[in-house]
């Protein structure tokens, strides 16, 4: 309907609120990119040379055998039949069966996945308490011995193979020093002890207010938090270094200068204020890459993560783990892209 | 600036602090549990009407009781009475009657009856999961279970569709599918008329050694002793098998004192174990084979002299002694050591210059061949080291490296040249073996029959089909053991096999864990008998 304004120009009223609009927008495109991420993962997974068949009637099963269990997957049908079929169970929230296992998929993701959302958790929590002030720091002292440390640090953590930084670690604190556990996520006389109550075990050992097992739970998870934590360091320190070089070069931060505010307040109060909005890009990222699995982490330290249980079942040709953990995966993205979205709005007035 | 310094050198200090100061309990394990580092991400499922995997079959060897059974402390002595105390075979040799042990009780306190026997060996068959070959090779089917598998008081009579060898038919109720289940307990938790299946997956209801706990996949599996097993209760109250990919990390832990057992280490590892205070390695043959396989459809490898010539084109000895060390031991006949009718000729080494006359005599030089092998590195290293010596007699060998999707669907429509792969026994009886790798009633393209290697290589076997359905038959154990020496070698003459290697597990353990027994190439590991 038509409205007068109070400068006594007409205009049209939307037909929606915007938040309404903004929703469904939101919801539209998570809802396009599910389907494609969905389609492109089932794809891939038909055409790989991998053989669900096989992985489950092994590999002298007669051909009538074969045969029948080819069937009972439906493999027989047209692609783009299995492909509906599956997005039907998916929309109701089955993923189905693990094709070598046969529990439900969301069963194993349940258990899975909170192992590896208290490592990245931790993992990145290092990153960000570390990098961000390194960052800053080899900004502000650019080109000093300050600058180069941090510099000799991020190219190592960028380079050192993972795996090789893993054992490394293992073998010199949990091997030479007895600081840590060992692989695993507790010792054999702590498991089983606290009810599993989010899947995390330093969560619910704290609300069963079982602390000892709390801190064997943290003797296992320091090391590889601290290696996964090293990597995302590596990366949030050159961005944050980066980020803060432009700002620092800005005339507002000569501005601020001249008028004499402290360094302090020059760099904090202004030229990192100014950064926030690009670190939580740089650290959201660095959070969803920790949270689909880091597999060599998980392998070398018997983490029973979402990495290694999507990589098993990629090997093991149970397609049906796969598409689920990639969901799974690809939810944590877009949550994390609309959690930035939303930070973006508070921490920029202009987005407003 | 300087605030900066100090906030960076505090967090950097918090978090070495946060390091040291973690209490940290590392203790040797207790002496009455022990805990087993291994790969178990093959476990698909517990019930042993399904389990057809190697961790697997360590889980109901220990949980379920059978029929016969091996004895760990003598595995050679062949199957033994455990559930059935004695047995009768009829004069035709088609019947079987087990007269039940008394006083056994499943883990749930239920007694063990010959109607528990006729349901578990019933259910197996109707269930018609992926190891129910074992039984249904005797004719069992899912309409005949009714009359062929009965229960009489404290009997249990099984009648096959004709006559087989007794050791046969009782090697086969050794295998994992004649593992005895708790009828009433199983039944209480049918869904869907599933006879249980989807419980006994991931729960148990027999009456061995020990019962289980619990099994989390790619976690671990627990078991707890059983106090009441006939044999006495076990001295290891609980058994932890955790799952440990790799082999760094279990040496790791078993350095530690973590775990007590180490079933994966790479030679590397053993290497540096072996030198390891309080820790032991122990070498224990098991069933799998290493072999390379000819087409037979290809026109110069159908020739005698060339399938000879290949033979000698192997350098047995040097990769047993080098990258296969103390993994793999040469053995060169299709029933693996500690087989009934094994036997330990391995006549073939490496001769380039006898291949070479053998070739020329054939006509056959200058070919060039390709050969389909699964992404495994050993299985690689083998292949490039068969591309070496085949050279030097003027052979080209292509590798072709795959998927098993890719690889074994070429080498099941018999279109490879050369297949190098490994093959492992399905139950503890020579027919196992016998009965794939010479054993092919139709040769024909139609016949179709993907599960015997001596179809997928395309040959005809030469008349030891006829030798191998005879010894299946035959009652008397030593005839049969001798019989299958015979088969093997003509096997080992003729075929378009050359079995190269039979597998070697290597356990690093703690010096104070004894009695430990995996099982060898019959079965699978037993822990009742381990003390600490």
């Amino acid at each position: 309907m038509a409205v007068t304004d109070t400068n006594g120009e007409r205009r049209r009223r939307a037909p929606f609120p915007r938040w309404i609009k903004g929703t469904v927008l939101t919801l539209g495109s998570i809802a396009v990119t599910m389907l494609g991420l969905l389609f492109i993962t089932f794809i891939i997974g038909r055409v790989m040379p991998i053989d669900p068949v096989l992985a489950i009637v092994g590999e002298r099963a007669s051909q009538s055998t074969y045969d029948a269990v080819y069937e009972q997957l439906g493999l027989d049908k047209p692609l783009i039949v299995q492909f509906l079929y599956y997005l039907w169970d998916v929309v109701r929230g089955d993923f189905g069966m693990s094709l070598l296992n046969a529990r439900p998929v969301s069963e194993d993701i349940a258990r899975v996945f909170p192992a590896t959302m208290e490592l990245a958790t931790l993992g990145v929590f290092i990153g960000i308490v570390l990098g961000v002030p390194l960052g800053v720091i080899a900004a502000v002292n650019r080109g000093s011995w300050i600058d180069q440390i941090a510099r000799v640090v991020a190219l190592v953590g960028y380079s050192m193979p993972i795996f090789w930084l893993g054992l490394m670690g293992l073998l010199v604190f949990y091997g030479i020093l007895g600081w840590v556990g060992g692989p695993g996520r507790l010792d054999i006389f702590y498991q089983d002890i606290v009810p599993s109550r989010t899947g995390m075990i330093l969560v619910d050992s704290a609300i069963a207010g079982d602390w000892s097992v709390f801190w064997n739970g943290f003797s296992h998870i320091v090391l590889p938090a601290s290696l996964l934590g090293y990597y995302s360091l590596a990366y949030i320190s050159r961005m944050t270094r980066s980020f803060m070089l432009e700002q620092l070069s800005a005339e507002y931060v000569t501005t601020a200068r001249v008028k004499g505010m402290s360094e302090r307040a020059v760099i904090w109060g202004h030229a990192f204020k100014n950064i926030r909005v690009q670190l939580i890009t740089v650290i959201a990222l660095s959070y969803a890459n920790l949270l689909e699995g880091s597999v060599l982490t998980e392998i070398i330290f018997s983490w029973p993560g979402i990495g290694s249980y999507i990589t098993t079942a990629l090997l093991s040709a149970d397609m049906n783990a796969v598409l689920g953990g990639t969901v799974v995966v690809g939810l944590i993205f877009i949550c994390l892209n609309i959690l930035s979205d939303l930070l973006y709005r508070i921490f920029d007035p202009r987005s407003k | 600036m300087n605030s900066l310094t100090k906030l960076m050198t505090s967090a950097a200090l918090g978090l070495a602090v946060a390091l040291t100061a973690a209490p940290v309990a590392v203790a040797e394990t207790p002496p009455n549990m022990l805990v087993i580092a291994n790969r178990i991400d093959d476990i698909t499922t517990l019930d042993p009407a399904e389990s057809f995997e190697f961790a697997g079959s360590d889980v109901s060897r220990n949980v379920y009781q059978k029929l016969v059974n091996f004895d760990p402390a003598n595995l050679d002595a062949g199957y033994q009475p455990e559930i059935a105390e004695s047995w009768d075979v009829s004069g035709d040799g088609s019947t079987i009657t087990f007269t039940i042990r008394d006083g056994l009780t499943f883990h749930s306190g239920n007694p063990v009856t010959a109607a528990d026997v006729e349901y578990s060996l019933r259910r197996a068959v109707i269930l018609n999961k992926t190891p129910s070959f074992i039984l249904t090779q005797f004719g069992f089917t899912a309409d005949n279970v009714g009359e062929t598998i009965v229960a009489d008081g404290n009997t249990v009579t099984i009648k096959t569709d004709k006559p087989y060898a007794t050791s046969f038919v009782l090697n086969c109720l050794t295998a994992t599918i004649g593992g005895i289940v708790d009828m009433k307990t199983v039944m209480e938790n049918e869904v869907d008329g599933d006879m249980g299946n989807t419980w006994l997956k991931t729960n148990s209801a027999g009456s061995g050694a020990y019962k289980l706990v619990s099994w989390k996949p790619n976690e671990s599996v627990t078991l707890q002793s059983n106090p009441d097993f006939y044999l006495g209760a076990p001295a290891m109250e609980r058994v932890i098998v955790r799952h440990v990919q790799e082999s760094a990390s279990q040496r790791l832990l078993l350095e530690r004192g973590d775990i007590d057992m180490a079933r994966n280490l790479n030679p590397e590892d053993i290497a540096g174990a072996r030198d390891a205070d309080g820790v032991v390695i122990t070498d224990e043959l098991r069933g799998r084979l290493m072999y390379v396989s000819l087409n037979q459809k290809h026109p110069e490898l159908s020739k005698p002299e060339v399938r000879q010539a290949i033979k000698y084109l192997i350098d047995y000895e040097g990769m047993q002694n080098s990258f296969l060390n103390g993994q793999y031991v040469i053995h060169q006949n299709f029933l693996p050591r500690t087989f009934l009718g094994a036997v330990d000729e391995n006549p073939f080494s490496l001769n380039v210059e006898k291949a070479k006359e053998l070739l020329a005599s054939a006509g056959a030089e200058g070919m060039e061949l390709e050969v389909g092998v699964r992404e495994a590195q050993e299985r690689i290293e083998i292949a490039q080291t068969l591309q070496n010596t085949f050279a030097q007699a003027g052979i080209t060998l292509n590798i072709t490296v795959g998927t098993a999707k890719q690889i074994l669907a070429r080498y099941r429509s018999r279109e490879l040249d050369v297949y190098l792969g490994a093959w492992g026994p399905d139950y503890p009886d020579p027919h196992t073996n016998a009965g794939t790798f010479a054993f092919n009633p139709d040769n024909s393209d139609a016949a179709n029959a993907t599960g015997l290697l001596a179809w997928r290589n395309s040959w005809d076997t030469g008349g030891l089909t006829e030798k191998v359905a005879a010894a299946v038959v035959e009652n008397d154990r030593d005839v049969r053991s001798k019989m299958y020496a015979d088969i093997q070698a003509q096997f080992r003459d003729t075929a378009p096999f050359a079995v190269m290697f039979q597998k070697i597990e290597q356990t690093a353990q703690r010096d104070n864990v004894q009695n430990v027994n995996l099982g060898g190439a019959t079965t699978a590991v037993s822990y009742w008998p381990i003390t600490k």
